[in-house]
């Protein structure tokens, strides 16, 4: 048989009897499944969960859910398709064995692959003290029972909520604790909310509307301690102005970690950013070579994007880890030439404030904005983020359905500021500084050190400092 | 004789059966220039870029000839901010978020009239699926939807007809028979106007149900003016139906022609939904809109479009271009991805779609499960003089019984 011959053959024969196991039973994980299905993929497919839940969607927790409007079980994402396959929910897994092709799970058991898909996603980063963040009253929000959780304390209903940090998930459940009508605190160590993602000019915006809605928004400070009662729970939050703000809710809002501890050791590219992969999913060993049978989508994935000078981009966006996912999916079960690249444009939303806010592009990949339809005063409006005469990313507020145009504009590299449009712009449409803080130095990043004399044995390998 | 550009012969009512071959002929040129300086944009690509563009107004008023159009000043013929205003001022009497039940608890009265005008053919042996049930169907819903009395249906659907007959957008404008028509649209707009008014009037000595009712007696501080009212009554009135007629007739008619897939349907009921966003695809309700024009330079495709110059959107052909479409001239109830621009894009997005679908899929949906052995009488029916909102005129079809 000629070469090509016998490599058509491999291939047809893992589809029919390949082994994949896809860790992380989210959107990206289910997403992946059936797109694996639709591909032809009939071999066995083992989806792995530390949660004991079916996937479900993200979003509504911190609206829907919170407000009490939908129960937070009845958040399972609808199947697209039959994806016939083992799951094994409520064990995480804890070890990646790539030399035996074994994903480790916490009940001791291995599960051996031919191809593996990383999808375990983030976790919230919890209130750092840990006696305080045991307080009764204290919650994080990222999973189905976080929220539940959350719900109930708010339907209690709280003398008053304490939201430590203002980013999308805090300023959404300040908004939400407004409209149940409840006294809410934010604190803001940044100088207004959404700064990290939207920018200072955008921040000040956000801060307004924060503020006409009744939140008492506490920016450029910390909280410093959380304190307790005799019972255990949760009575003041004191901040490091030297004020204290009495609440029985405290929501630490305060971000996301990457889940990339269980691939400690495994000699992959991983670490504080996420796992490194190249723009079709297929993750970077920790030499920065690509790997032929692990694959990573959603929120853990970081890949280059050819539009922000391939920069390594992790997006935790809804549609990211539905298009992420696909796009590995279909890469596991062809070869080169079909590979097929991820190249979102990022796009994400939040509701808050009886507001719909969105977003397209990478907003702090630009240092400057400009105002270029709708009115700030009235709160709906777009604007374009450039950099060096280039439009990068795009907000709107209660604007959204223009953001196709915006987008447009990006994928082509289109110049900023961009063309003016006919009508309903504002009265001054000169860029001015988007106000992005500088981006801060990672915290846990884990040295790499080069191992080796001879160049056929030159590798790499992770030596974390002593903290 | 100077040639026909391929639009000019889609618009020719010859081919209003099928302008298809000429679509597909247009489409080589996916932005092309017309001799009285008019830009057709026939690509799917094109045609959502540009209904996205903060560029293109669809504000008569912006352009330097002023054609008459019965909707002016209405949400379709203006810009934001005043387009915003004006529609959420509408949809809180509507839809979500004020009115979240308003369409779904519409769900039985609909089912109840399509059902009903099936009860009525029964013994019949040849039906005609336009005058007996695509159009008495969603008419009796908009008015009741609205609060427009059903006796009045026959007054204002002539007028209506008449002001449909009076539109022609093509080399056919200037014959005299259609000159006739166009000049006596504006006395059957003026009396469409003056029933409206009066209705509206009524609706603020004595308030009612409907929508209609509820715009005119709104307390908020976003009322709309009288005049404002009633001319976007006349809009929503007549899209509120005349849209859905043409889809329900359609779907009949290109069901009886592809008998495969009517098979499909009647063995699968579940797929009503994509089903009837296929037929939306396959025959857009609406094939094109005339209103927008630039107000700068927009490049785009290759082609320069002038300020000022008028743009037509062929939504008609965007939804068979098979740049987007695989096999776009197939009907295929089970389509894949199907973003089709038949109720178009962005802000001026088709604010009764979700009421128009639900009827559409009631409709299409009964008339599989219900009607015995349909077969079409003429094909090609004959069609509506108007090109935008394009339909046949009767769909004949001989059936052998109406189940229960």
């Amino acid at each position: 048989m000629t070469v090509p011959a016998t490599v058509a053959e491999l291939v047809r024969q893992f589809r029919a009897n390949g082994r994949i196991v896809i860790v992380g039973a989210s959107l990206a994980g289910l997403r992946a499944a059936e797109a694996l299905r639709a591909e032809g993929f009939t071999g066995s497919v083992t989806i792995i969960g530390d949660e004991p839940y079916e996937p479900y969607d993200r979003p509504p927790l911190s609206k829907q859910v919170l407000k009490g409007w939908v129960p937070a079980d009845h958040t399972k994402l609808p199947r697209l398709r039959e994806v016939n396959a083992q799951w094994r929910l409520g064990v995480t897994a804890t070890g990646l064995d790539r030399a035996a092709k074994q994903v480790r799970l916490a009940d001791g058991e291995q599960i051996p692959y031919d191809r593996l898909l990383i999808a375990t996603g983030t976790r919230a980063r919890q209130w750092p003290n840990p006696d305080e963040a045991a307080l009764e009253g204290v919650y994080s929000l990222r999973s189905r029972d976080d929220a539940a959780q959350l719900q109930k304390a708010l339907a209690a209903p709280p003398s008053r909520v304490v939201v430590i940090g203002a980013g999308f998930i805090g300023s959404e459940v300040a908004s939400v604790c407004r409209e149940l009508d409840l006294p809410v605190t934010v604190v803001e160590r940044g100088s207004a909310p959404l700064v990290g993602a939207l920018g200072g000019v955008i921040g000040e915006i956000a801060a307004e509307m924060h503020r006409d809605h009744g939140v008492d928004l506490r920016c450029g400070l910390g909280v410093s301690s959380l304190e307790g009662d005799s019972g255990g729970h949760v009575r003041r939050a004191h901040l490091s102005d030297g004020t204290t703000v009495d609440a029985d809710v405290v929501v630490a809002s305060l971000g996301s970690i990457r889940n990339v501890e269980w691939l400690e050791g495994a000699g992959l590219a991983s670490g504080f950013w996420g796992v490194g992969c190249d723009a079709g999913g297929r993750a970077f060993d920790i030499n920065g070579v690509v790997t032929d049978s692990i694959y990573v989508a959603g929120d853990v994935a970081r890949s280059p994007h050819v539009l922000y000078e391939y920069q390594f981009l992790a997006m935790e966006h809804w549609d990211n880890a539905v298009l992420g996912a696909e796009a590995a999916a279909h890469n596991m079960v062809n070869l080169e030439p079909h590979y097929r690249p991820h190249l979102l444009l990022p796009g994400f939303w939040s509701g808050q404030f009886g507001l719909n806010i969105k977003s397209v592009g990478v907003p702090p990949f630009g240092d400057e904005i400009v105002f270029t339809q709708g009115s700030v005063k009235e709160r709906r409006f777009a604007a374009a983020y450039g950099r060096r005469g280039r439009i990068v990313a795009a907000v709107a507020f209660d604007h959204g359905k223009w953001l196709e145009y915006y987008g447009k504009l990006i994928e082509q590299s289109g110049p900023f500021p961009p063309p003016p449009p006919g009508w309903d712009h504002p009265p001054d449409m000169k860029p001015i500084p988007a106000e992005f803080p500088q981006p801060g130095v990672p915290t846990a990043i884990p040295d790499v050190v080069l191992t080796g004399h001879d160049p056929s044995e030159r590798g790499a390998e992770f030596r974390p400092r002593p903290r | 004789m100077v040639e026909e550009t391929p639009w000019q012969q889609a618009l020719r009512y010859a081919n209003r059966a099928n302008p298809y071959p000429f679509y597909e002929e247009l489409r080589r040129t996916p932005v092309a220039r017309q001799p009285d300086g008019s830009y057709v944009v026939s690509t799917y690509r094109e045609v959502v870029q540009l209904l996205h563009d903060p560029r293109v107004t669809s504000d008569q008023r912006k352009r330097p000839d002023t054609p008459s159009n019965p909707f002016e000043a209405t949400i379709i013929t203006e810009d934001p901010s005043e387009h915003d205003v004006d529609r959420r001022r509408m949809m809180r009497h509507f839809a979500p978020p004020e009115c979240p039940q308003t369409i779904a608890d519409f769900e039985p009265e609909i089912r109840r009239v399509f059902g009903e005008l099936l009860n009525d053919m029964k013994g019949k042996t040849r039906v005609d699926f336009v005058d007996e049930f695509a159009f008495p169907g969603p008419v009796t819903v908009i008015c009741k939807v609205l609060g427009v009395p059903l006796e009045s249906i026959p007054r204002f659907h002539g007028w209506i007809e008449a002001a449909l007959d009076g539109l022609d957008f093509g080399p056919e404008a200037n014959d005299p028979e259609q000159q006739r028509r166009t000049a006596a649209v504006p006395d059957q707009v003026a009396e469409f106007r003056q029933f409206l008014a009066g209705l509206i009037d009524q609706y603020r000595k004595q308030p009612g149900p409907g929508m209609f009712s509820g715009m005119v007696n709104d307390g908020g501080p976003e009322g709309l003016s009288q005049q404002s009212i009633v001319r976007n009554a006349m809009l929503m009135l007549f899209a509120g139906h005349e849209t859905t007629v043409n889809l329900i007739a359609h779907s009949v008619l290109n069901l009886l022609r592809h008998p495969d897939q009517l098979e499909k349907l009647r063995r699968r009921p579940e797929l009503i939904v994509p089903g009837v966003e296929e037929l939306l695809r396959f025959e857009s309700s609406v094939q094109f809109w005339p209103t927008r024009s630039a107000l700068e330079d927009i490049e785009i495709a290759g082609t320069t479009i002038p300020k000022g110059a008028p743009i037509f959107l062929a939504y008609g052909s965007a939804n068979r271009d098979p740049e987007r479409f695989e096999n776009p001239d197939r009907l295929d109830l089970e389509r894949p991805d199907n973003q089709h621009v038949g109720y178009s894009q962005g802000i001026h997005y088709c604010f009764g779609a979700p009421l128009a679908r639900l009827e559409a899929q009631t409709a299409v949906g009964e008339f599989v499960r219900r009607v015995q052995n349909p077969r079409l009488v003429e094909d090609p029916p004959p069609y509506r003089r108007n090109q935008i909102f394009r339909g046949p005129r009767h769909v004949w079809v001989d059936i052998d019984g109406i189940r229960d």
